[in-house]
């Protein structure tokens, strides 16, 4: 010991560079921005998202159309379909033309969405008739289609149906009826192409042309423009996925972030208090975890009850942050045990922190990527859990539009008019699949632990 | 391990009793009267079933007769169907789904596995990009959607073919059930395909794996035995949620595909309000879920020991 001089405590002399930082150093976050910029397909995602957003909430103050208007001239119309319509005059009760020429079964004048009126002669041998209309040329099999009316009399020989037309073909034929109402073998038939018209009433009414301008029975004008059709009951798709997409992203994104706040509140404490309290809160986080989700979303919807004339957004919301919060609290409390016994929690608590200054400096910020994760893969699956309980009849109710509700809808007509089901399907597909990559690639780039192996 | 068996069975004994206690609390706050029905109801009908569930008694005690009938395995008889206990309706109708769902969970487990190890052994290559984007894709897809989309395009497979070739609806034989158990396990699948992609990534640059290359094994023989035996591990842990995921899964396609499964008898009681036979059902997938996530909680145990260790 005794060869220690006092030179050996001198300080060394400062090497130049050697301390010094070749990088500008980078905050967490920006790191973490870097990381993601760099990922191709999350930033992709990333500008979907953002898309999305703007769709819901830029969208209506765009496309300025009432979500709840019914245009019943277009119903069940899929996008780009001709929409010139005939002006003609107002609608005049009809009581057959005893003058009209022609024999069989015959149309007394132009047949137009408004009305199709027929005449026919009598069938021979029928003591009445039966009027039937189809999409389809009646065939082998006899397949009439949609009885209209029937006629127990020789007498009344003609008809106007005014019953859900629409621009087409229609096949109507006339089918003799015997003494006691049973169908007999002679019919006829006529093709009928059925015009789309509309007054002149209706048009101003609709605003489809200037009330400054002269409009003409016999004119063509263009009815109202719907950019993705309209559904069932004549409404326009657009406006309709606009307010649906607010329904949708409201509990897609509010629920995860309510559930999830409330996870990292239950979860940190847990992890916190530690000991016998810690026990039994993530026991009772367990059993939380062990409700059969989808059953108990449903009996929770129930419970809380939907009053007439609410859309049940606000009990779906109450129902999911209930049943949901459990996985984020145990991954939080996971991070919080972890974090404290870290090192550099030690190096602080020697340095003199206080309790605050370790929670935020040091906690929250290092929970806080694996938070953002969590919240981003959790939206996905919220969409779904909207769209399924809406689809069952149990989620948002009419007429308050959601994705899974207008899906519910079209999925009834997919055959004939698949845009109904298409449209709403493709944008909670794509809403899920933003989320889902950007959560692939926001974990990638905020946690170097969940990198994934790719 | 047996002791390991017993704790987990009192555990999930503990979990049903609160999956029980939070379906009657959940309906007992449903708005509305129960024996309000549309179907009139005598006056001594009222009084019996009062009497039965004590409903002119306080909450705690409803809810003690509840845990009584319980445990005693009576459910009920259904509020709707006259003389069915709700036994019978399960009885009847939890086969159906039980059969659905195992085809569905054997679908999703072989399909995920054997796809999972293929895009792992492909990297970046085709394989691997056209299976991903079916991953993708099923992930990204409502289950409704895809039921649907199967069922028209079963309608236009018998259209071509000109016969019946996969029924479109209903149940009966295998066939019936062919079309709905993939759309079923799908989502599933692509789950499991994901994770036995990342596993196996990690598996095949393992030292293990590099040792048995260097002495010569075959691929076919190192793929068998070492890549595959270990990258299932995680696979088998999440099969016990995934199974539950399935079960309730259940309802979509029993719902679009006409099978008279249990979850369509659910949904059904929910929207006529059938009490007994909601809570009834509830308590018994629940039931179900719990002891599913325990076998397979005890078989992984058997599978691989660390497990045991905790």
């Amino acid at each position: 010991m005794s060869d220690i001089a006092p030179i050996d405590f001198a300080p060394l002399i400062e090497q130049q560079e050697a301390h010094g930082l070749s990088r500008p150093s980078l905050s967490y976050w920006q790191d973490a921005w870097i990381r993601l910029k760099a990922n191709k397909r999350a930033l992709v995602s990333l500008y979907l998202v953002i898309g999305l957003l703007l769709f819901t909430l830029a969208g209506p103050l765009i496309w300025r159309v009432d979500s709840a208007i019914q245009d019943l001239d277009q119903v069940s119309q899929p996008p780009g379909t001709n929409r010139s319509a005939l002006v003609v005059d107002d609608y005049k009760p009809w009581f057959g033309d005893q003058f009209l020429a022609g024999a069989g079964l015959r149309l007394a004048e132009e047949a137009t969405s408004q009305a199709v009126r027929v005449q026919w002669d009598a069938l021979p041998g029928a003591s009445g008739h039966r009027v039937y209309r189809n999409l389809f040329p009646v065939g082998e099999e006899r397949a009439y289609g949609i009885p209209l009316a029937e006629f127990f009399d020789v007498n009344t020989l003609h008809f106007e149906d005014r019953l859900d037309l629409k621009r087409g073909r229609y096949y109507y034929s006339v089918v003799a009826l015997g003494d006691r109402g049973e169908l007999l073998d002679n019919f006829e038939m006529i093709e009928v192409d059925v015009q789309r018209v509309t007054t002149i009433a209706e048009a101003l009414e609709r605003g489809l042309v200037d009330d400054g301008s002269e409009l003409l029975v016999g004119d063509q004008i263009d009815l109202s423009w719907h950019p993705l059709g309209t559904d069932y009951l004549g409404r326009d798709m657009l406006a309709r996925l606009m307010a649906g997409a607010q329904v949708s992203l409201f509990i897609g994104i509010g629920a995860p972030f309510l559930f999830v706040l409330f996870g990292v509140v239950f979860g940190s404490m847990a992890g916190f208090i530690g000991g016998k309290t810690d026990q039994l809160m993530m026991r009772f986080a367990d059993f939380v975890v062990a409700l059969p989700f989808l059953l108990f979303m449903i009996l929770f919807k129930i419970a809380f009850g939907i009053g007439p004339g609410e859309s049940g957004v606000f009990p779906m919301l109450v129902a999911l942050v209930l049943l949901a919060w459990p996985a984020t609290a145990r991954l939080v409390r996971g991070q919080i045990l972890q974090i404290r016994e870290q090192g550099y929690i030690h190096a602080s608590q020697l340095l003199g922190a206080k309790t605050s200054y370790l929670i935020l400096r040091h906690m929250i910020p290092n929970t806080l990527g694996v938070v953002l994760v969590t919240i981003t893969f959790a939206i996905p699956s919220a969409i779904f859990t909207e769209a399924f309980l809406s689809f069952i009849g149990m989620g948002v109710a009419p007429p308050t539009p959601s994705w899974g509700s207008m899906s519910n809808e079209g999925i009834k007509t997919m055959l004939i008019t698949p845009h109904e089901l298409i449209f709403p399907a493709l944008f909670i597909s794509i809403t899920v699949l933003a989320f889902n990559l950007l959560g692939d690639g926001l974990r990638d780039a905020l946690d170097a632990r969940m990198r994934n192996t790719e | 391990m047996l002791l390991y068996t017993i704790k987990r069975l009192l555990q999930g004994i503990i979990t049903v009793w609160f999956i029980a206690t939070a379906t009657f609390f959940a309906m007992h706050n449903v708005p509305g009267d129960p024996l309000i029905n549309d179907r009139a109801m005598t006056a001594t009908t009222r009084a019996n079933l009062e009497a039965k569930y004590g409903l002119d008694q306080p909450v705690v005690t409803q809810y003690v007769i509840y845990l009584r009938n319980l445990v005693q395995g009576d459910f009920g008889i259904s509020f709707t169907q006259e003389n069915r206990e709700v036994n019978d309706i399960i009885r009847e109708h939890f086969p159906v789904s039980a059969i659905l769902g195992i085809l569905a969970v054997m679908f999703a487990t072989v399909g995920g596995v054997l796809f999972g190890a293929l895009t792992a052994i492909y990297r970046n290559r085709l394989p691997d990009y056209v299976i991903m984007f079916v991953v993708i894709l099923s992930i990204s897809v409502p289950s409704f959607v895809i039921a649907a989309l199967s069922q028209l395009s079963l309608v236009s497979l018998n259209n071509v073919v000109g016969r019946t070739v996969l029924p479109v609806a209903g149940w009966g034989t295998i066939q019936h059930m062919l079309v709905p158990a993939m759309v079923l396990g799908l989502g599933t699948m692509a789950y499991l395909t994901r994770l036995m992609r990342s596993s196996m990534l990690e598996i095949i640059s393992s030292d293990f794996v590099r040792t048995a290359k260097s002495k010569g094994v075959p691929p076919a023989r190192i793929f068998a035995r070492h890549q595959l035996r270990n990258a299932i591990m995680p696979v088998i842990t999440v099969l016990g949620p995934a199974i539950a995921a399935i079960t309730t899964g259940g309802f979509v396609v029993e719902l679009v595909f006409a099978i008279p499964g249990l979850g369509r008898y659910f949904v059904q009681a929910v929207q006529q309000l059938d009490y007994t036979v909601i809570m009834g059902t509830t308590v018994f997938y629940g039931a179900f879920l719990v002891f599913m996530v325990i076998v397979v909680d005890v078989l992984y145990g058997f599978i691989d020991p660390r497990v045991r260790m905790e």
